[in-house]
């Protein structure tokens, strides 16, 4: 089993643990590259033995759906599975699907996520491109020059369509949008406007800063413009930049509600933003609050 | 009651035609679109049939208008998504259009020629032929081509990738997020297919045999198919109101192997028995089967014993156009949907070609030669590696 | 080479090709079913092994049933490999 696969089903199996739901009704992936290591490997293979000698499982296990699939085979689960594989918006398409799902009366407690790897070779071409940073930094985000840094992960979540004694969080909304020319401060606004929500109302902003100058300049300014005087975090300085990383921002906004609630901090985030537009050709938006 | 999901256009490319007019004729005259490899570079060439589109990518690229760097698979995507909307004859930008597609492959085909540069040392490779690697970014190059942006997105789950797309862009309609959606897939051959399919030893040194006694295994094909998939609203507004709509769908997991499908297919009567139960459907409704009928050993044994167990001796006539078209993995499922658009369209039921033996363990056979009968409900079978069993159920609309 | 420095090769070479992280050459008995009971190997596991006996041992196999018989056990892979390689001289 590769190591996406691992990552994958190990983050799968803590939500559902922790969800406590031994079958969910259905699992939603999203993956920008999927098994990278798989697909590296038989394609590797395939040119230096030119054709013969090839690995079947290499094959097998570069198909995209591969980390869904082997949730589903380890729980044999039956039911709906289907994986989504679009750059910047994998993850977002995956937690539509679910959305959809649920208002479909098709399924109400899904267990959707994402997975993304990185790979030697996938990180010395993605860096021909100039995306990375040269030279390791330990802040990330205040660094000033051009670059981000690799990320990669799996996050899953249970999503149920009714409050449960264990839900953590209610997630209001999400939207996503493809090369759109609408000013980011005007989709926020309006995603604001259709939740009925202020911004005086949201207690924290978790935005994709990702320490590149020219990208974290479009973040400040949003900030700037429509969040003055509100607290805002980044997020990559923990998991880097890869297109699903918006799963692990969700997550992290998660976890802080919980924790919030859990210590019944008043000061603690009740109703919490996320903006995150990977390559500033996908932005995303999630209004999550405590239930 | 939730609202009808109306087929208002179809499209579609593959070894058997660069459009539906030329895939219905092949159809019609029992056309395989299988040969020896011409266009694909492999050492296997000479072993391994396979069912390629006639037009390379130098034509491709010059109707389109496409610079020649573009994967093939966005090519052939490319032009059956422009068939399906220009048969439709609907103004996408007058509604909120969504672009909905599905790719085993992607980029693949730019990617070995990339990564053979690449591997002989790290600073080679042109980077225009990896940039469009992943998945997600051939389905950009269609959705900008066809200036679609309302929502676009893409699926991945092998060889049901495209049947996924379309029952998502029908639940998309009737929740009212979308108006119309192109939804649908492509895959072209490559290398990396081949020579996947061919470590797994299912490939066909000859012409596919689905469904038969004596099957050796599949021909790998290439193609794209897209249907153009509109809301109540929508179809009310045109010169003539589609007659058929997609009733029914259902994903379910074999959950038995990566790969391979269990013996009684549990995967494929799940998907087939919940697609009818959300079309409303008993199976004596169904009128065609179009089969998922790869021609491997395994895929034929359960998916016909999922049949026989589901139909119970209701056996509607059932074929697999792969005997034509070969095995166009992401884009099987939005090709042989197109089809039994057409089959019902027609009223035609298209053969399974080559079937000689019948198979020892299943009651029924498939449809050896072209029938002509009004179909109301006509099934699509797609089931992929990962146990991922689709089934989508095409009606004809009374009223 | 004898038959019994074939199978211990034999085992070192499944471990590696299968991934078999976790299992020691000295754990599989020489005449344990490599399928379903033993190791638990399946139907894409005799593919690799396929790959194995061509990669390692020049011999080709054109069919998977082929593979069924062959993969028993390791001893019946080494009789495999030996008979083939008497065979060739």
């Amino acid at each position: 089993m590769s190591r996406i696969i691992k990552m994958g089903v190990a983050a799968a199996m803590e939500a559902l643990k922790d969800a406590e739901l031994p079958m969910p009704d259905a699992i939603v992936t999203g993956t920008a590259y999927g098994c990278l290591a798989d697909t590296d490997a038989f394609l590797t293979r395939m040119v230096e033995f030119n054709e013969e000698l090839l690995s079947p499982t290499s094959f097998i296990q570069s198909t995209h759906n591969t980390v869904g699939a082997q949730i589903a085979l380890m729980l044999h689960c039956h039911h709906y599975n289907n994986t989504y594989v679009h750059r910047g918006s994998s993850f977002e398409a995956a937690v539509l699907d679910a959305q959809s799902l649920i208002e479909e009366g098709e399924a109400e407690n899904i267990l959707v996520g994402s997975v993304d790897e990185i790979i030697e070779n996938s990180h010395t071409i993605i860096s021909r491109f100039g995306i990375y940073k040269e030279s390791e930094s330990n802040k990330l985000l205040n660094s000033g020059t051009n670059g981000t840094m690799a990320g990669e992960g799996a996050t899953f979540f249970v999503f149920s369509k009714n409050k449960e004694t264990g839900s953590i969080a209610k997630l209001e909304d999400i939207k996503t949008y493809y090369k759109t020319n609408r000013k980011a401060e005007n989709i926020i606004h309006n995603f604001l406007m259709e939740n009925n929500v202020r911004v005086d109302n949201i207690d924290l902003i978790i935005l994709g800063n990702n320490g590149d100058a020219k990208t974290d300049e479009h973040y400040n300014t949003v900030a700037q413009h429509l969040f003055g005087g509100k607290r805002l975090v980044g997020y990559k300085n923990y998991c880097g930049e890869y297109p699903t990383s918006s799963a692990f921002a969700l997550w992290m906004a998660a976890r802080m509600i919980e924790h919030g609630k859990k210590i019944n901090d008043e000061t603690s985030p009740k109703k919490i933003l996320i903006y995150n537009n990977y390559k500033l050709k996908y932005p995303s938006l999630y209004l999550l609050s405590a239930c | 009651m939730s609202q009808k999901v109306y087929i208002a256009g179809v499209g579609i490319i593959s070894a058997i035609g660069n459009n539906v007019g030329e895939n219905l004729a092949s159809l019609k005259d029992t056309k395989a679109g299988m040969q020896n490899m011409e266009r694909l570079q492999s050492v296997h060439k000479d072993k391994l049939p396979v069912a390629e589109v006639s037009l390379s990518n130098e034509d491709l690229c010059s109707e389109l208008k496409l610079p020649n760097h573009i994967s093939r698979s966005a090519l052939l995507s490319t032009v059956a998504a422009k068939e399906a909307i220009s048969n439709s004859g609907i103004n996408i930008h007058k509604w909120r259009t969504g672009f909905i597609s599905a790719t085993s492959v992607g980029g693949m085909d730019k990617t070995e020629d990339f990564f053979t540069e690449f591997m002989a040392d790290h600073p080679n490779g042109d980077l225009k032929n990896v940039v469009n690697h992943e998945c997600g970014a051939v389905t950009e190059i269609t959705a900008d081509h066809l200036g679609i942006r309302d929502f676009v997105t893409t699926v991945s789950t092998a060889c049901s990738s495209s049947a996924n797309s379309i029952f998502l862009a029908a639940r998309l309609i009737r929740q009212g997020f979308l108006d119309v959606v192109v939804a649908g897939g492509t895959d072209s051959l490559t290398k990396f297919t081949l020579n996947g399919f061919n470590t797994l030893m299912i490939l066909d040194s000859q012409y596919c045999q689905p469904f038969d006694e004596n099957r050796r295994g599949l021909n790998l094909g290439e193609g794209a198919g897209y249907l153009v998939l509109v809301s109540e609203k929508v179809a009310e507004g045109m010169n003539q109101k589609p007659e058929i709509a997609l009733s029914g769908w259902c994903n379910a997991n074999d959950a038995h192997h990566q790969t391979a499908s269990s013996p009684d297919g549990t995967g494929n009567f799940l998907a087939m028995k919940g697609a009818l139960k959300k079309a409303g459907l008993k199976p004596a409704d169904i009128d065609y089967i179009n089969l998922h009928g790869t021609g491997t050993n395994n895929n034929d044994i359960a998916e016909g014993t999922a049949i026989k167990n589901l139909f119970e001796g209701n056996y509607p006539p059932v074929s697999s156009t792969k005997s034509f078209t070969g095995h166009t993995l992401g884009a099987s499922g939005a090709i042989e949907a197109v089809y039994s658009v057409l089959a019902i369209r027609e009223g035609l039921i298209f053969p399974n070609l080559r079937f000689e033996t019948q198979m020892k363990e299943i009651p029924f056979a498939p449809v050896t030669e072209l029938q002509h009968k009004t179909l109301k409900n006509v099934m699509s079978n797609s089931f992929g590696f990962g146990g991922n069993c689709s089934s989508l159920i095409f009606s004809k609309v009374i009223g | 080479m004898d038959k019994q420095e074939l199978m211990q090769r034999l085992k070192d070479e499944i471990i590696k090709q299968l991934k078999l992280e976790g299992t020691k050459p000295e754990s599989i008995g020489d005449h344990d079913p490599l399928f379903v009971e033993g190791l638990g190997l399946d139907s894409i596991d005799a593919l690799e092994l396929i790959v194995l006996l061509q990669q390692e041992y020049k011999i080709k196999l054109n069919n998977a049933e082929q593979g069924q018989e062959v993969f028993r056990s390791v001893s019946t892979m080494a009789d495999f490999i030996l008979e083939h390689q008497a065979k060739q001289v």
